[in-house]
């Protein structure tokens, strides 16, 4: 049965189904639907909603709670993301399992508050000092909120990584029928010791290069620190250890590859033209895409759902095939580096960018398309 | 090497108000604002601007009085006025005073008084700002006033609980409802008491209502006057968070006092100095009107019980009852120590005039 859902509630619904049972948070528009909705929906299930003075304490929390046990997340928006990065580096380097939901809205600094941007991308990559592993997933509508919520999940405590679900002031307010019965919902597993206490090592990978990790205050003694460590979390400088610390966490990641990158095509197998579009933006892609199609076009679209890491073996295979990509992003050009980088002279790579305010229209995208073949021609 | 201790002074040109007749005439914010109707932050910023007088420097961080006072295309200050980011509004009142003052002494300024006046909501000040304004109040050589307007809520961002939001009140974070009743179980921190407690380099901090203006102005002016790092904390009233009529804004204001869950008073080189009704009740000339006459105007009490109202009087009570300093600092002395800490509990603890 349909019913009609925000965004922003879509995604406590989907946390709460996936096991989240703890969220930390501070207010910011226009995020701050998550958080009442947790406000209300976690007591329900025995979980805990806490409010925190700031977002440095908000992610905190979380860390906390995870290591706890818990399941569990924050939402925010950029200047909030900006004050969580020190955090969302603590995460990757202590192997920390949490889900951070940014709304994105028009920035730098105070920007737009209530205005949609995609101006985060960037820094949900690289935000945090330091080489670190992330992933970054970025919904176009109210049901995939709901999916990739419950994949950063599952996600985050299968790879003990920060999992960011980066979507716009747009997708976040948007209310869509939406029937919940019918989308995928993934679990989220936490993998714990099975060795005796006294043999515990918390940062011994298994095959799959993410140690196990126990539950605070299950009989497990060890050590979380900032500082890099060996595989008994005990700090240390050694070239060696550390340079196999920072190649695993990247490593482990890539491994699981598979299960992380994901994205939606339309036309891809004939198109001459392809538009490279994710969350609103591609939203107005779409109109544009299936509009010239319907004229007979040979337009596809590329919409990546997962943004970190990048469907770039996928890309490149589409590169191949086509003359011209165009990258339409609400920034002056972030992902727009990304695929020139994964195209690397394939294909033209054309940007279609705008950072007013306002949404992208599927107009915006079928002038740039346009311009880009008249360039062309 | 003889070091010397630099130490700002104020310059005795912001003289005490003595009556409404002699409140400068200058409004310095002006229209051009969009708060609500019965807004009584606004009225503090207004008390506040006009106070300091027009060789001031307004800084403000994020929340009501930054969001509904630079909405698009107008503006309401008429003195300079600068946006400063959440939790910041003490670093960035450092920061301005000791640029003034370096400014000054290399004489690429002209050498008077100007004022630095931060304000911040009880969200950027009291949450997440409270670490700033406790560093800025522990540099003594710089003139600056940070200004807490306080509506007891993240007003901006639609009513979410913060920590000044009273015990029990209904916001978006804590609302009601058949399991649980009461959602917001903690008290509200003691901001005031605590700055003055903990800062021995500041001067003078004090606590204040739009309601009773020309002791929040004189509050002001002597914030200004005593020169250094100071504080000043306000109550303010909030229609849409406190869910009354925006006409009895004044009237809240004046009952939160009267009833004594917001103790006006000033902590000038750590002598407190009850102002108002405050001193009123006591010396015993005003009987503190019950809190059920506070709760009961607002929605956001609207599901209390007979048992929520008398927990809540029960601890005002305290507060004037057991407290070290009535309604300041909230320590109480077991009975057994009262003659070993030498106190006279039945000497008034409050300065007299």
């Amino acid at each position: 049965m349909s019913e009609l859902l925000q965004g922003n509630r879509a995604c406590v619904q989907a946390a709460i189904a996936s096991g989240c049972r703890f969220f930390a948070g501070y207010p910011i528009t226009p995020s701050s639907e998550i958080a009442e909705s947790m406000a209300r929906l976690l007591p329900e299930v025995g979980g805990v909603f806490m409010q925190m003075e700031d977002e440095m304490a908000s992610l905190g929390a979380v860390l906390g709670a995870s290591l706890a046990g818990s399941p569990a997340m924050t939402a925010t928006s950029g200047p909030g993301f900006s004050l969580m990065q020190e955090h969302i580096g603590y995460a990757a380097l202590a192997e920390i399992p949490c889900v951070v939901i940014d709304v994105m809205r028009g920035g730098p600094s105070t920007g737009l508050p209530t205005r949609p941007s995609q101006g985060d991308v960037m820094q949900a990559r690289w935000g945090t000092h330091g080489d670190h592993p992330v992933v970054a997933l970025v919904p176009a509508s109210v049901p995939e909120i709901y999916e990739l919520t419950s994949l950063a999940f599952a996600l985050s405590e299968r790879l003990r990584v920060p999992a960011l679900v980066l979507y716009d002031e747009v997708v976040g307010h948007l209310r869509e029928p939406v029937d919940l019965g019918t989308l995928r919902l993934s679990r989220a597993e936490r993998r714990r010791p099975t060795v005796e206490p006294s043999a515990y090592r918390p940062y011994a990978p298994d095959a799959d290069l993410v140690p196990p990790l126990a539950d605070f205050g299950t009989g497990y003694r060890f050590h979380v620190t900032g500082l890099t460590h060996d595989e008994a979390g005990r700090p240390t400088e050694d070239p060696a250890v550390v340079g196999a610390l920072h190649r695993r966490l990247q490593e482990k990641v890539a491994r699981a590859r598979d299960d992380v990158v994901s994205f939606a095509g339309i036309g891809l197998e004939d198109a001459e033209v392809v538009v490279v579009a994710y969350g609103i933006a591609a939203r107005a892609a779409e109109r544009a895409v299936t509009d010239a199609r319907a004229r007979g076009e040979r337009l596809g679209l590329f919409r990546p759902r997962t943004l970190w890491p990048f469907p770039d073996v996928e890309l490149r295979a589409v590169a191949e095939r086509v003359h011209t990509i165009v990258v339409a992003e609400m920034n002056l050009g972030q992902v727009v580096l990304e695929v020139e980088r994964i195209v690397a002279g394939r294909a033209r790579v054309e940007a279609c960018l705008r950072a007013d305010g306002t949404a992208l229209t599927p107009d915006d995208v079928a002038h740039a398309v346009a311009s880009a073949a008249g360039a062309l021609a | 090497m003889k070091m010397a201790v630099e130490t700002a002074t104020g310059t005795g040109t912001l003289p005490q108000i003595k009556g409404v007749k002699e409140v400068p005439y200058d409004e310095l914010f002006v229209s051009g604002h969009r708060t609500c109707q019965g807004c009584e932050s606004a009225l503090v910023m207004r008390h506040m601007v006009k106070a300091a007088g027009p060789r001031t420097i307004v800084l403000g961080s994020t929340g009501c009085m930054y969001v509904a006072n630079t909405t698009y295309y107008s503006t309401p200050w008429v003195v300079p006025w600068m946006h400063t980011q959440l939790g910041a509004s003490g670093s960035a009142a450092l920061g301005t005073a000791a640029g003034l003052k370096v400014l000054m002494r290399k004489g690429k300024l002209k050498d008077e008084k100007i004022n630095v006046i931060a304000f911040c909501g009880d969200g950027g000040g009291a949450d997440m700002g409270i670490g700033a304004i406790s560093a800025a109040l522990t540099h003594k050589e710089y003139d600056l006033l940070v200004l807490l307007y306080d509506n007891e809520s993240y007003a901006n961002t639609d009513i979410q609980l913060s920590s000044q939001t009273p015990w029990g009140a209904v916001t978006t974070f804590s609302p009601t409802g058949s399991e649980r009743r009461i959602m917001h179980t903690r008290w509200k921190k003691n901001v005031p008491g605590m700055l003055a407690a903990g800062h021995p380099e500041s001067r003078y901090i004090a606590a204040g209502c739009a309601a009773y203006a020309v002791d929040l102005m004189n509050k002001i002016r002597k914030a200004l006057e005593v020169g250094g790092p100071t504080f000043v904390h306000t109550l303010d009233p909030c229609p849409k968070g406190w869910d009354y009529h925006p006409q009895y804004s004044q009237e809240l204001g004046h009952l939160a006092v009267e009833a004594g869950i917001w103790p006006l008073y000033e902590v000038l080189d750590g002598v407190v100095n009850l102002t108002g009704p405050t001193r009123q009740i006591a010396e015993g000339r005003k009987k503190r009107k019950p809190v059920e006459e506070y709760l009961r105007r607002q929605g956001r009490f609207a599901h209390f019980t007979k048992e929520d109202v008398e927990h809540f009087q029960a601890e005002v009570d305290k507060m004037w009852e057991e407290w070290l300093i009535p309604g300041v600092i909230p320590f109480t002395i077991p009975q057994k120590d009262v003659t070993l800490l030498n106190i006279d509990k039945k000497k008034p603890l409050h300065a007299t005039a």
